[in-house]
């Protein structure tokens, strides 16, 4: 009874989370995403309410996650990889060109003029009410042109203090014509100008007044005869560029390579002095005649309990050249983090520090799990202590730690936070600002994306989609060796 | 006293070494908070002052006590419903036999191999469109967060509480069934309390992995009050300047951080050894 109240409930909730989601999408016609939102739904009913199908009703809630923010993402950016979108190449050719003429706007001679008043819409997007000489009235903003009589519905005139405090605003806001855009000098007067770059269909290129020179359309960008091209360009699909770029454009190849192999090393060497360390503490901890032995396991995994993001930062500050404890308590000035080689040994040492309580844990658990009768077999039959962790507990508890250690392994391999949060993938050499020293791939595109040289979506894609393949393979093939892929059989 | 050394001494250097390497970035940190000049510069290794100036700056110059009720909320909401999903999984992988079984629990894995943040540009562009429709869904709200965070609910958590359900004897929840409960009542009344260890481990990891979690938030929550613990404290030391001059403040941060998380740690040490393991060895 209380089962049947609490699904009716449930249910209600799901009609009622579809319908309150549904609103949004009728009104902005998104009829895809209606369908896509309609069909969920469905299914989420359909599963519930047939008695059959029991996997599926424990199965869908956290399948549902999954698609919507992990699978379809994984599929977005695969496309995304085939285009050349990022920082101008957003939009469309049309939009390029209009970016293009407004930008290019000067006021010449005979200028038709506008008294202006600039108003605000609800969304706070500022607009130009324009009154001609003649006395007709227009709305501008970054569209276009519509007439008007008077301050339309919905707008508010900006009082002049307003109009101060949003100057740049109203100085960037230019509103395309025809031959043009008609831009505010100061904040009661605008002027139409003239665009000095206009494109001509004819040549399907750009050409500017007075100087003659052109930019023909090629590519998703207008370019010169010299190979200069304009900012604004447009979104193409480029193919398989983004991939083979990798391979053929030695500027992009050599520090994709040296940070793929760096990569690989520093997830390797993350792995193996992590659980090397771990495993010898847990082995000296491992025994009940040791006074003292919770006290150590307690402060000895201390640093797991940290906030790692926070004592990254404070190691990235330890290693400060200028006023780092490390230097200072050694009387020494190295730059840590300025140099390749001693920058790379620092995160080593960082993730060492913040990854062998964990390894510390796990290798204790298992080898609480192995028979002593084991070991002290082997002691009868003569081995010594070396000899037995050597051929008797370093298998066993390789057996049962090879999923975690492999686990540890991909984790590392994107450890983001491990890099970004300390060096920052710096040190970088002077030539090529977009590839550091200790950069591992995910920071490496990360800043292909986001960073300050420009947004390259498109080719940062491309690049995740290697870092999937390349981990993907790697887990696979040592899966593959491990117990683990058994149990799924049994 | 050889003899006495191979046995036990060297087993005594191992803990002392190991305890020392944890601790002297954890007494640093406490000495930068205490410090009351509040620099790096001036911070030594251990505390050699003491004033609470720092936690106090904290709470009146930064939106700080926003930051923490943010990480509380979205890594307390996220680790809860995530570890609820992935139990449902782990049932139904452990309990049923069905087709794609094998392929759902490998790609399960698979999936989680490509970290959810190397998608952060498609998932950008996504949650931009949301907020087309649903503002409250979108960037600098927490619960936009919360729905992308639950996309990596099931995963390796899922192997584990696999693993650890398989040790659960089946005969517990056929005998239920034969008494006449249904599968929702085996679900809940025999079988959640019987794996409450790893439920609490699980979600103390993803807790603290959501706590921590620094990429997504800072291309999601721009607003200076929607931040989390890791985004604003972040901030706080990103600059140049600030960097010396905030240290003390951040330490401060950080270690009012760790306590919910040392907390429950304490809290939860007896089951720590044995539910991280859980899924690998007795799987």
């Amino acid at each position: 009874m209380f089962g049947l109240v609490a699904k009716i409930l449930l249910l209600g909730l799901v009609a009622a989370l579809a319908v309150w989601a549904a609103f949004p999408l009728i009104e902005a016609h998104a009829w895809v995403g209606l369908a896509v939102e309609a069909a969920v739904s469905a299914l989420v009913f359909y599963a519930y309410l047939t008695p059959r199908r029991l996997p599926l009703k424990y199965l869908l809630p956290g399948t549902l996650f999954l698609v919507a923010f992990q699978v379809v993402p994984v599929f977005l950016t695969m496309s995304t990889a085939f285009s050349n979108f990022g920082d101008g190449h957003r939009g469309t050719k049309q939009d390029a060109i209009t970016a293009i003429q407004t930008a290019s706007v000067v006021e010449v001679p005979g200028s038709p003029e506008y008294a202006l008043k600039v108003v605000t819409k609800g969304d706070n997007a500022i607009a130009f009410l324009l009154t001609d000489p003649a006395g007709k009235q227009f709305l501008g903003d970054a569209q276009g042109l519509k007439p008007v009589a008077g301050v339309p519905d919905g707008y508010t005139p900006l009082n002049l203090g307003e109009a101060g405090a949003r100057s740049q605003e109203i100085t960037k806001l230019a509103v395309p014509t025809a031959g043009g855009a008609i831009r505010s000098s100061g904040i009661s007067r605008a002027y139409e100008g003239r665009a000095q770059r206009t494109y001509q269909a004819g040549c399907d290129c750009v050409v500017e007044a007075g100087t003659g020179h052109r930019w023909t359309a090629h590519d998703g960008s207008f370019v010169d005869a010299a190979g200069q091209r304009l900012p604004q360009g447009w979104r193409i699909n480029v193919g398989l560029r983004n991939f083979t770029q990798v391979a053929t454009d030695s500027r992009i190849a050599r520090p994709f390579f040296r940070t793929l192999a760096w990569n690989l090393v520093f997830a390797v060497a993350s792995v193996l002095t992590t659980f090397a360390l771990g495993m010898l503490c847990a082995l000296a901890l491992h025994t009940d005649r040791l006074r003292g032995r919770t006290l150590y396991r307690m402060l000895l995994v201390l640093p797991y309990a940290m906030p790692s993001f926070a004592m990254l930062l404070v190691w990235r500050d330890m290693f400060n050249a200028d006023f780092g404890l490390i230097n200072r308590l050694f009387g020494l000035s190295v730059d840590w983090l300025g140099t390749p080689w001693s920058a790379r040994l620092a995160v080593i040492l960082v993730q060492l520090w913040l990854g062998y309580p964990y390894m510390f844990l796990v290798t204790t658990g298992a080898l609480q799990a192995i028979p002593r009768q084991m070991t002290e077999a082997a002691q009868i039959d003569g081995a010594t202590p070396w000899q037995a962790f050597r051929r008797v507990t370093l298998p066993l508890l390789l057996v049962a730690l090879a999923p975690l250690l492999i686990s540890s392994f991909a984790f590392n391999f994107n450890n983001f936070n491990a890099i970004y949060l300390t060096t920052e993938g710096g040190p970088f050499p002077a030539d090529d600002p977009t590839a550091g020293a200790t950069d591992l791939l995910i920071t490496y595109t990360y800043r292909l994306a986001f960073g300050a040289a420009g947004a390259r979506y498109g080719f940062a894609a491309a690049v995740s989609i290697y870092i999937f393949a390349i981990v993907a393979l790697i887990s696979a093939i040592s899966f593959r060796r491990t117990r683990r892929q058994e149990e799924v059989y049994a | 006293m050889t003899g006495w050394f191979a046995r036990i001494g060297w087993r005594h250097l191992v803990g002392v070494l190991a305890v020392l390497f944890s601790l002297f970035p954890i007494v640093f940190v406490v000495a930068a908070a205490l410090n009351p000049l509040g620099t790096l510069s001036s911070t030594d290794a251990v505390p050699t002052a003491f004033t609470i100036d720092n936690f106090a700056n904290l709470f009146a110059r930064t939106a700080f006590g926003h930051w923490y009720a943010n990480s509380i909320l979205i890594a307390g909401v996220a680790s809860v419903v995530a570890v609820f999903l992935s139990m449902l999984a782990a049932f139904a992988f452990s309990r049923m036999r069905f087709a794609g079984r094998r392929v759902g629990l490998l790609s399960l894995l698979l999936i989680q191999m490509f970290p959810q943040f190397l998608a952060v540009v498609a998932i950008y562009l996504m949650f931009a469109r949301i907020g087309d429709y649903w503002p409250g869904l979108s960037f600098s709200s927490p619960w936009g967060l919360i729905l992308l965070y639950l996309g990596g609910a099931l995963g390796v958590n899922t192997w584990m509480m696999k693993g650890f359900l398989d040790t659960v004897p089946r005969e517990l929840d056929e005998s239920a069934s034969v008494d006449g409960a249904s599968h929702v009542q085996v679900f809940f009344q025999i079988v959640l309390p019987l794996v409450r260890p790893i439920l609490a481990i699980t979600a103390l990891l993803v807790f603290i992995g959501t706590v921590n979690e620094f990429l997504l938030a800072n291309v999601f929550l721009y607003e200076p009050n929607s931040k989390t613990l890791a985004v604003g404290l972040y901030g706080l030391i990103a600059e140049g300047v600030s960097r010396d001059q905030n240290f003390g403040m951040f330490c401060a941060g950080s270690l009012l951080t760790a306590v919910p998380t040392v907390v429950v740690f304490r809290f939860l040490q007896r089951f720590i050894v044995s539910g991280l393991t859980a899924g690998a060895v007795k799987g």
